[in-house]
């Protein structure tokens, strides 16, 4: 069941969740959004991707396999716990720095924001491990 | 004292490099090694002078002060002359083990579980913190399960060292339970506060749980009735094992903690009835077995038990000459009988077999070696004018001195002691003395590394019963006073003059010397009624025990894992939701007084739509509109979190349902139709669970509406959002950044669920191809 109107949709959504996934995770600090959510719209556009072609062509698109956005995921959100104990602080304390970027303005940074990055990553790449993996059954 | 634990330390590293040292260091490897445990020795020697004159040294490293967890040491009288027969002792079982275990070849793993164990066990002694006593404690019960399986090709090993861990372990966790008793008690676990608190707990209410306790972990690893019947199963292991562990020093780890403890626990008639009961019963039993036994090392272990049983029953006494006599006998005993087990070891070695009925004469091929037997043996007897005789006679006046069990008593131990003086003149004249019978070749003279060992510690009987006022002075006194320090010194001789004591001495060796002549007769007899008639053996009884606790938990796990999901899914159901009813029951009238707000026109046509959805995902014969029914109720609930205003909540539902519904259909798709339906009897069953469970979500929702938790956590995390974590959405700052840990196992969970769901596609595609 392999429909035209689909492919096309889902090539051309393809690239507007992802976008959409990102600002959501990006949003996430002050506004509704974050990386469990982005996390899983990330892979809901591939799962439509899938859907519309197959798990072979969506691995492709993805170009890295969904086993290394778990691992990258998981690394993340452990490196985010060690900048506190450099710092002197409890385990997991969240670290903030604050760059100034000319034109941008401020732009602050900390460990808080990298863990959700590895939130984002690795509930992007289970969602996608599981649900691949069962389609290809 | 930080050189002592510098030893430990040492000890521990010469464990772990012994196997390489034994494998390339060939004949002086076991040299080196007893070298290191002599070295411990004259350390712990030097400070003789020093802890004689009454000092103690202490020395803590705090771990968890609040949970009165230190690592410690502790020595004074008591703990040191622990340590220096553990250390004496252990340098001369090495060089015995360096030929004994010669023909082994696993045997570099041998010396590093022998040393390893020596770690432990003078870790036990110095213990300054019970807790670290236990660490130390259940590390003796390992090694010594490892080292009584050592022969694991042979099953009666293996099932020997089972045996063994399992009653040691057992009680040790008790032991365990009664520790942390004492520390709620007194406040501490360090033994020199332990030492200043014995009123208090002897007086508070959990004094007799947490004495059984302790005494549960004494008693399983000093082989006391009805525990002892492990010992003589390890008799499987090597001799030396058995030499140093099971008669030396590991089986004492229980009677050292009884000393060491009856200053904090001792003295209250519980103590006094529990320790003498029990001591006297695995006096005479060990008594009793030990005469009618044929293998030679077996008589040992039996003896090994009955001793053990005098110094249970010694300090059970509690009076000052009884405390004087067991340290006193405890020496006495650590010397003959490790003298012994070694020359059983070398018995067994050169003539190829320990039964008593099939050698003897063995003077003339190995003099030195039955001298020091015999000298043992006479020390074993009780009779002087060997240190062995100064024991018995102390044990006596101690019993004496018991104005109203003591008569009973005694009769006990004059009966154990005819049979120990029996036994010691069976094995004189017949093993060692007589004509000489081998059942094999003609055996060889032993090699010095064998007849070292028995030799010195056969001399220092002699030495110490010739002289004792100065080992008393030196090392028992101290030891004495560090259990009770009001005992006026120890005086030691061997002439105490005529007494009541000297008279009953005479008439126990008179009844052991015709004990003795009747031995060959009764013996077989004894054997005979053993074997035959004796068919109840508490050995046996606890491997039945054991297979029937197997079967009985192979028969729960087959019943509770089932294997289908259906039955798991029903179980945690029904669990928590009868569970949680339970508790919901109580606070129900609280729930019938909510007042509800009416509801609007959108929330009226949500439930409208979430109802008829449930309805129709119940009702419905086909799989696909079952799930796209119980979709649309997801989608129903994520509205309502919109009208309330958790839009996280509500986009994280929606895009769920979305992804589950998703893999549902990629699952159903290889499913076929519904080809039979559930009976009535599951269908009914079914509604019932969901109805329970149903019902239970829905108490749990009003309840969690009136509960009135502590305001100030959410109020603290709308107020700390911002200042503390630089975020306004409160949901997301919690998730990554308060309670970031908690997702750090969210997320770890989830990957580990991904790669469960990889493993079994995977594994049934395997399966899959291969058919």
């Amino acid at each position: 069941m392999k429909s035209y109107i689909v492919q096309l949709a889902a090539t051309r959504l393809l690239p507007v969740t992802l976008i959409l996934s990102l600002l959501v995770f990006y949003r996430g600090h002050n506004e509704p959004g974050g990386g469990f959510i982005g996390g899983l719209m990330a892979a809901a556009g591939f799962i439509f991707y899938a859907m519309a072609y197959d798990t072979a062509k969506a691995e492709k698109k993805l170009r890295v396999s969904p086993l290394m956005l778990i691992v990258a995921g998981l690394s993340f959100a452990f490196i985010s716990t060690l900048p506190s104990l450099f710092a002197g602080n409890p385990f997991f304390t969240g670290e903030w720095i604050s760059l100034n970027i000319p034109l941008l303005g401020k732009l602050k940074l900390g460990s808080p924001l990298l863990f959700d990055l590895g939130v984002y990553l690795a509930v992007w790449g289970v969602i996608i491990t599981i649900i691949f993996n069962v389609m290809e059954e | 004292m930080t050189g002592i634990l510098i030893y430990l330390i040492i000890l521990l590293i010469t464990a772990l490099l012994s196997p390489i040292l034994i494998r390339k260091g060939g004949k002086t490897a076991p040299w080196l090694l007893s070298m290191v445990s002599a070295a411990g020795f004259a350390y712990l020697l030097g400070f003789a002078g020093f802890i004689s004159k009454g000092n103690a040294l202490n020395y803590t490293i705090e771990w968890l002060p609040e949970l009165y967890l230190n690592f410690s040491l502790y020595l004074d009288g008591l703990s040191l002359f622990f340590a220096l027969l553990v250390t004496g002792m252990g340098s001369l079982v090495l060089v015995f083990s360096g030929n004994y275990m010669k023909p082994y070849p696993m045997k570099h793993r041998f010396f590093f579980l022998l040393l390893l164990f020596e770690f432990a066990m003078l870790g036990l002694i110095l213990s300054g913190n019970l807790f670290t006593m236990f660490i130390f404690w259940e590390l003796t019960s390992v090694s010594s399960f490892l080292l009584v399986g050592f022969n694991h090709e042979k099953p009666e090993a293996r099932n020997a060292a089972l045996q063994a861990l399992l009653i040691t372990v057992a009680g040790g966790l008790a032991m365990m339970a009664g520790f942390i008793m004492l520390g709620q008690m007194a406040g501490t676990l360090e033994i020199n506060q332990l030492l200043q608190s014995g009123d208090i707990i002897r007086n508070h209410p959990h004094y007799l749980p947490a004495l059984l306790l302790v005494l549960a972990g004494a008693f399983t690893k000093s082989a006391q009735f009805p525990f002892h019947f492990w010992l003589p199963g390890a008799m499987q292991a090597p001799s030396p094992v058995s030499a140093y562990l099971h008669s030396a020093t590991m089986v004492k780890a229980g009677v050292y903690l009884l000393m060491r403890l009856s200053p904090v626990m001792g003295g209250t008639p519980e103590w006094k009835y529990i320790l003498t009961i029990t001591g006297a019963i695995t006096m005479i039993l060990g008594g009793y077995f030990a005469y009618s036994q044929t293998d030679f090392k077996k008589v040992l272990a039996y003896t090994t038990i009955s001793a053990l049983g005098t110094l249970v029953l010694m300090l059970g006494i509690g009076t000052d000459i009884s405390i004087k006599a067991a340290i006193i006998f405890l020496l006495v005993h650590a010397l003959y009988k490790g003298a012994l087990f070694m020359i059983a070891g070398l018995i067994d070695k050169s003539v190829g077999s320990r039964d008593l009925r099939k050698i003897g004469g063995l003077s003339k091929v190995m003099p030195t070696a039955s001298l020091a037997a015999i000298i043992s043996l006479i020390s074993m007897a009780g009779l002087p004018p060997m240190i062995g005789f100064i024991g018995k006679e102390l044990i006596y006046e101690a019993k004496f001195a018991l104005p109203d069990i003591g008569n009973l008593l005694l009769v006990a131990g004059v009966t154990t002691n005819v049979i120990m003086v029996a036994i010691s003149l069976a094995l004189i004249f017949n093993l060692f003395l007589g004509p000489l019978k081998y059942p094999g070749e003609k055996p060889k003279r032993p090699a010095f590394a064998l007849r070292i060992g028995p030799a010195l510690l056969a001399g220092i009987s002699l030495i110490f019963g010739l002289f004792p006022a100065r080992v008393a002075d030196f090392l028992l006194s101290p030891a004495i006073k560090s259990i009770r320090p009001s005992i006026d010194s120890l005086k030691l001789s061997l002439w105490h003059g005529f007494n009541e004591v000297l008279l009953i001495s005479f008439i126990t060796v008179a009844a052991g010397v015709v004990l003795f002549l009747l031995y060959r007769k009764v013996n077989p007899l004894l054997t005979h009624f053993n074997t035959k008639v004796l068919t109840f053996r508490l050995a046996d009884t606890f491997n039945n025990g054991l297979n029937m606790f197997l079967y009985l938990t192979k028969r729960k796990t087959s019943f509770i894992q089932s294997g289908y999901q259906r039955f798991y899914l029903m179980a945690i159901f029904i669990m928590t939701s009868v569970l949680a009813w339970y508790q919901l029951i109580y606070t129900w009238p609280e729930i019938e007084n909510i007042s509800f707000s009416k509801p609007g026109f959108f929330e009226m046509m949500i439930l409208l739509l979430i109802v008829s959805s449930t309805l129709i995902a119940v009702l419905v014969r086909s799989r696909l509109a079952a799930i796209l029914s119980l979709g649309a109720v997801g989608y129903g609930i994520g509205l309502l979190f919109i009208i309330y205003g958790a839009i996280d909540v509500a986009i994280t539902l929606m895009l769920a349902e979305t992804l589950v519904l998703v893999l549902f259909m990629v699952v159903i798709y290889h499913l076929p139709k519904f080809a039979n339906f559930s009976s009535k009897a599951s269908r009914l069953r079914d509604a019932a669970i969901a109805l329970l469970v149903g019902g239970f979500m829905t108490g749990l929702v009003l309840k969690a509406g009136q509960l009135n938790l502590n305001p100030k956590i959410s109020d603290f995390y709308v107020e700390n959002a911002i200042p503390l974590a630089h975020g306004s959405n409160i949901v997301n700052v919690i998730l990554v950044d308060f309670r970031a840990l908690d997702t750090l196992g969210e997320i770890t969970v989830l990957v580990i669920a991904a790669i469960g769901v990889v493993a079994l596609l995977k594994l049934k595609t395997k399966k899959g191809s291969a058919t």
